[in-house]
């Protein structure tokens, strides 16, 4: 999963605003993309991503800020600047009356791919999205995932250095969004991508890099293995027949102990302390019946909890009970 | 280029429209059945061509293109509603909005597509007049000027509903939008002769302003056979002037 990382960068946005009225969508946003990453954009609903991408594209202009694609401002030199980029808006842009093929060589005629190289672009764009089948089929009469598969197809199809992907698996049922993952990272090995979602599993089995913003915010920017690393910290589950006062529990490395609902004991050991093999000594000393000792990681779904609730804790408990 | 791929995609988008075909078929229908009564109308009254100031050309020309200039203003704002309204609403303006093309280059695109759509409507308009030609003389010059003049004021209809249609995300409501400006644009010649008692017996023309405006007036010399290029610049100033608007529109959008 990891990419050969060269020092070119493809994508530079530059303390990036994007206001409506009074409502800041995106606030001093910075994002660096080099050649080969993946990079996923993760944030709850409403958090930017889409405004975020939509500036990146070139749809929307940033209220301030730069953003370069390529080395080439998409300010100053547009038609330049978006020859480099394939995008996928939230909604397939498909054209429901048109056949897969007429819709395809529309859009290579659109980013000016040359008229003998037009045939060669949509078969090669056929069939890295699997859509060999279908060229003939009107767009409106194919499933969610075939149209899914058609924006995407449209986003590659001039093979641009940078494909941005929004929200590329929503509305999908699992076996197509399987089919997508699948294809999203094929496609990182040759271009570079970025995509978004609210879903972090998804982000999970496609990306190298992950920046999780909220509130037009980023608030974590790191490659996955060092999220992976943030979610080491273990706590310890403890269930017991008999069990004790929670104060009984709390020996040297213990920082907290929590009794759950479900009558198990919830333990925080303090930092690079293991009290297991303690725990499990006092437990037959006492006689309180030890019949559970799991140790527990963080999951990243709750580090994303965490990191994107800050300043709203009440979704916190109802978004942690719901799972 | 890029105006062109887009025109020839807008073309093609009009023609898998079952709304297209309607269209050619109702207007065929409703002109067909003009050009059968004014020609009824003259088997039955000889007397009208005893004028020799008047040809079969004016009368069959004159009440098939006033007609048909009427029907048009009802059709257009059908065919431009959806231009803008239905890509935004389909997100299907985005596919423009990234690719290396600029906004006047989608908004000629898009105006040039209907307007290859209008010339064959014409084309087919046309056909009807040309039938006698056989069997009588016809004034060939008045008859392509009668058609220079619809073409150029079912542009201006065109160019006007695409703007619209621009600022709108529903395209019922840009036709019905189209439908009334076109109305007004229309109905406003009639104050053209208004005017309004001035000091010292004179009269004030207030009404010669809405004459300019007016897309009749300009239609009506075209009738006659009367290249204009006061008419003609006109129409085109008209279409400018609303293209300008939806590209600075698109653009302000994206602000």
């Amino acid at each position: 999963m990891t990419q050969p990382k060269t020092e070119q960068v493809l994508i530079k946005a530059d303390s990036l605003n994007k206001r409506y009225g009074s409502h800041h969508a995106v606030a001093d946003l910075n994002l660096e993309l080099r050649k080969g990453e993946i990079l996923g954009l993760l944030g709850p609903n409403g958090a930017g991503k889409s405004t975020t991408l939509r500036m990146l594209s070139g749809c929307l202009a940033p209220t301030s800020g730069q953003i370069e694609i390529n080395g080439v401002n998409i300010g100053s030199d547009a038609k330049a600047a978006k020859d480099a980029i394939g995008y996928l808006p939230e909604r397939p842009p498909v054209y429901a009356e048109l056949s897969v093929d007429e819709y395809l060589l529309f859009c290579a005629k659109l980013h000016g791919v040359e008229k003998h190289e037009r045939h060669s672009a949509l078969l090669s764009a056929k069939r890295d999205c699997g859509l060999d089948k279908v060229g003939h089929r009107i767009i409106g009469n194919l499933s969610k995932g075939y149209q899914q598969r058609v924006g995407i197809a449209q986003a590659i199809i001039h093979r641009p250095e940078v494909i941005i992907l929004d929200e590329p698996t929503v509305g999908l049922d699992p076996i197509q969004i399987r089919e997508i993952r699948k294809l999203i990272t094929e496609l990182g090995e040759h271009h570079t991508v970025i995509l978004s979602s609210h879903i972090l599993s998804e982000i999970q089995a496609t990306c190298s890099r992950v920046v999780i913003i909220n509130n037009g915010r980023i608030v974590f920017s790191e490659g996955l293995e060092a999220l992976a690393a943030t979610a080491m910290a273990e706590r310890i589950l403890i269930a017991l027949r008999h069990p004790p006062e929670a104060d009984k529990l709390k020996i040297e490395g213990v920082a907290t102990v929590t009794l759950m609902a479900d009558g198990r004991f919830r333990i925080e050991p303090e930092a690079g302390a293991d009290p297991r093999e303690a725990l499990a000594e006092l437990a037959v000393k006492q006689g309180w019946g030890l019949v559970e000792l799991a140790s527990e990681r963080k999951t990243l779904e709750e580090i994303f909890v965490e990191l994107t609730t800050s300043d709203n804790n009440s979704n916190i408990t109802i978004s942690k009970e719901a799972a | 280029m890029n105006t062109l791929h887009i025109a020839q995609h807008e073309l093609r988008r009009i023609f898998v429209s079952p709304l297209a075909w309607a269209i050619l078929a109702v207007i065929q229908l409703m002109l067909g059945v003009v050009f059968l009564l004014t020609i009824v109308d003259l088997l039955a009254n000889p007397m009208m061509l005893m004028d020799e100031t008047v040809g079969v050309t004016e009368i069959i020309g004159g009440s098939l293109f006033g007609f048909g200039s009427l029907l048009f203003l009802l059709v257009v704002p059908l065919l431009t509603m959806r231009m803008f309204s239905e890509e935004r609403r389909t997100g299907s303006l985005d596919l423009y909005l990234s690719a290396p093309i600029s906004l006047t280059e989608l908004v000629l695109g898009k105006f040039l597509g209907l307007f290859g759509f209008l010339v064959v409507l014409l084309a087919l308009v046309s056909i009807m007049p040309l039938a006698m030609l056989p069997a009588t003389p016809l004034d060939l010059g008045r008859l392509l000027s009668g058609l220079l003049g619809l073409l150029l004021m079912m542009a201006a209809f065109g160019a006007a509903g695409i703007f619209i249609s621009s600022l709108t995300e529903q395209p019922v409501i840009a036709a019905v939008v189209s439908l009334v400006v076109l109305l007004l644009l229309w109905l406003v010649g009639w104050f053209s002769e208004w005017t309004i008692p001035w000091f010292g017996g004179e009269t004030l023309a207030v009404g010669a302003p809405f004459a300019y405006l007016s897309m009749t007036n300009h239609f009506d010399s075209f009738l006659l056979g009367l290249f204009d290029t006061a008419d003609v610049i006109y129409y085109l100033l008209f279409c400018a002037v609303f293209l300008t608007l939806t590209i600075q529109r698109l653009d302000m959008e994206r602000h």
